[in-house]
């Protein structure tokens, strides 16, 4: 298929349409909205059903009830909008249900404000709602991303009969890039037995429940399903071999990165770049290949680095882990590099 | 509502919970408590058979399945 | 006369306690989809707390949904498979309270699923408190001194509030006798009728006891339904868009 030339939401929107997406249910909030109207009139044009619900709670409940009937269903939401999808996401774990849930992330709490922002990120990875549980979390860094990813979600939700996450933000989601959307597939309703579609006398009822209701081992069942899904880290790592101070970005924050290694490489300064694709799980082993690393600067659109936590845990207490933030803007290259230095320096170099 | 057929009400004493429905509906006062108590440890009903006309009142007012019409 | 259970209904004797409509309500649906040949194409959706129990209950493809929400997953369910029928089971708490704007907006966008309500006046499964339904002066967990309809509102009417929506069909019934039963029968399958030549959102509210949280024999409860509750929440249809067309 030719490139064409699409907003990142809309990338993503037609991308979930090309993975056999045939539901979606959505409210309305800056900086995802443009899924919702792509959708509103495209859904049709492909004969899915689009409903713009009364809320993100009976967007989210419309998804579980199109997920158990067998569908390749979606909703999108922001910030606060996702927040409240949390009940849902908690229910569609507990059930062992497949679903896209997208995070188009903007700036702050309570309501912020509609710039970029990637502020989420402690609740798309711990869980996010109530009880004991991980969601994967899909990181899109460019349009093409948004569009690979949709595919790669809906498979791995249903590998797992588990909710994925995509974690995008208000840049990926408003930038225009050229972007070759995935040959359209289809989703058969039917494809698994487990979903609901009417009890045939004599044979097993299909309950669509908390697992723990009536799997015989739960606690065993779940801790296994955990351990296979840690292992899809998913993750690129851009010089960090031989680097004195490596970066860790994830989205938008790693574009600059990516830029920002070359820039100091050309200063003498070796940097790298390990930038996470799956947020959750995180990619531990990428820091196998951080050889000659001095220390880990996470660069985050947020005031509290929220992915140190993570950093911390994947290097251990060797190392200094800082957070280079920024609110309201990308990150610059100038400041990254700045900030690196200043923590080399305290290092002794 | 004569007994012109030979169907008959049918109890299933395992599954009263003796909630009482069936005795407070029944317009013939036919049912009442028996000295059984099953293993839920509920007393349970029966129907004295010449006093019921297989009305089905019974039937419809039980939560819990005691009754057949058959 | 012939008066048998239907298959469907799985006898599990499961916790309901002595006289709880849920087992009323749960023959009354399995026997509409046995008339209607539908029991094996029925799609359930299930609130939280005690009518949840019914996915053990029934044999119907069943989803427990979250509290408030099994009207908004039904529509998503009926959206993916539109030839099964579709029914959210829910309590007066979950329609009327935390699920309202659900409710509301499928009424709302006259979505073609079926919502059989049961309202017994109050919150079942955490001990009896306060609901949308409670009738004024009715002492619960959280109104140990009775209702104040000035704090808390008169008991909400869904035939007062819903029936100038463009709905397919409205109707409440009582499980309180015989002859409550063969009407709300009457209605449910009414409702599913209307389902099922696509007329859009039926609603079957149904006056059912709960004698353990209010404290009363099982007798008493169901009396209470016919001196207390009807006089608050009339019987009848109130919509039945086809008839009025």
């Amino acid at each position: 298929m030719a490139k064409v030339l699409l907003k990142g939401n809309e990338a993503l929107a037609e991308a979930a349409l090309a993975a056999g997406c045939r539901f979606y249910s959505g409210y309305p909030i800056t900086p995802q909205t443009e899924i919702l109207e792509y959708l509103s009139w495209r859904m049709e044009e492909v004969g899915g059903e689009f409903i713009q619900a009364e809320s993100e709670l009976a967007g989210i409940n419309m998804v579980l009830g199109a997920a158990a009937a067998g569908a390749r269903a979606l909703t999108t939401s922001s910030g606060p909008g996702f927040s409240l999808k949390q009940e849902g996401i908690s229910y569609l774990v507990a059930a062992d249900l497949p679903a896209v849930i997208v995070d188009v992330m903007r700036i702050g709490t309570g309501l912020g404000d509609i710039a970029q922002g990637q502020g989420d990120y402690w609740q798309l990875t711990r869980g996010g709602g109530h009880g004991d549980y991980h969601t994967l979390v899909l990181a899109p860094a460019s349009v093409q991303e948004n569009a690979d990813m949709m595919a790669e979600a809906f498979d791995l939700a249903e590998k797992y009969r588990h909710p994925v996450l995509i974690a995008s933000d208000a840049a990926i989601g408003q930038m225009i890039e050229a972007v070759e959307i995935p040959e359209f597939k289809e989703h058969d309703i039917n494809k698994f037995d487990w979903t609901i579609k009417g009890c045939k006398k004599g044979t097993e009822q299909r309950k669509i429940q908390n697992v723990y209701y009536t799997h015989p081992d739960y606690e065993g069942y779940l801790t296994e399903k955990y351990r296979q899904m840690e292992q899809e880290q998913r993750y690129e790592t851009v010089q960090v071999e031989d680097a004195e101070l490596v970066l860790v970005a994830y989205g938008i924050s790693s574009r600059v990165c990516r830029e920002t290694v070359e820039i100091a490489r050309e200063e003498g300064l070796k940097l790298g770049l390990i930038r996470p694709i799956t947020l959750w799980p995180f990619p531990v082993k990428a820091f196998e290949e951080a050889k000659a690393a001095r220390a880990f600067l996470t660069v985050e659109m947020n005031i509290l680095g929220q992915m140190m936590d993570d950093v911390k845990l994947a290097v251990g207490s060797g190392y200094p882990v800082d957070h280079y933030g920024s609110i309201f803007e990308i990150p610059e290259s100038d400041g990254i590099i700045a900030k690196a230095k200043e923590m080399l320096k305290k290092e002794g170099k | 509502m004569g007994k012109e057929r030979n169907e008959k009400v049918y109890t299933n004493p395992v599954r009263c919970k003796g909630c009482g429905y069936c005795i407070h509906a029944c317009p013939k006062e036919a049912i009442r408590v028996s000295d059984h108590v099953n293993a839920k440890g509920y007393n349970t009903i029966i129907v004295d058979e010449d006093k019921c006309t297989v009305c089905g009142t019974c039937y419809r007012v039980c939560p819990d399945y005691v009754f057949e019409i058959r | 006369m012939r008066l048998v259970a239907p298959e469907t209904v799985t006898f599990t004797q499961s916790g309901f306690c002595p006289g709880c409509g849920h087992g009323l309500a749960v023959r009354l649906i399995a026997e509409v989809m046995e008339e209607m040949e539908l029991s094996e194409k029925l799609l359930a959706i299930v609130d939280v707390a005690c009518g949840s129990l019914n996915i053990d209950s029934w044999r119907f493809d069943t989803i427990m949904a979250a509290h408030g929400r099994p009207i908004a997953t039904a529509v998503g369910v009926k959206k993916v498979r539109p030839e099964n029928p579709v029914m959210a089971y829910i309590g007066d708490g979950a329609a009327y309270s935390i699920g309202m704007a659900e409710t509301m907006h499928t009424a709302i966008r006259n979505d073609n699923v079926v919502a059989i309500v049961i309202n017994n006046s109050l919150y079942g499964m955490t001990g009896g408190q306060c609901a949308p339904t409670s009738l004024p002066g009715q002492i619960t967990t959280s109104t140990p001194k009775g209702k104040d309809p000035k704090k808390a509102g008169m008991p909400f009417r869904v035939d007062q509030a819903f029936t100038g929506l463009d709905i397919a069909y409205l109707a409440r019934g009582s499980m309180a006798d015989a002859k409550g039963m063969m009407q709300s029968k009457k209605y449910i399958k009414k409702a599913f009728e209307k389902h099922m030549r696509g007329e859009g959102f039926c609603l079957v509210e149904l006056l059912s006891p709960c004698p353990t949280n209010l404290n009363m024999t099982p007798v008493k409860s169901v009396e209470r339904i016919k001196n207390e509750m009807i006089p608050f929440f009339p019987l009848g249809e109130f919509k039945d868009k086809k008839e009025e067309e």
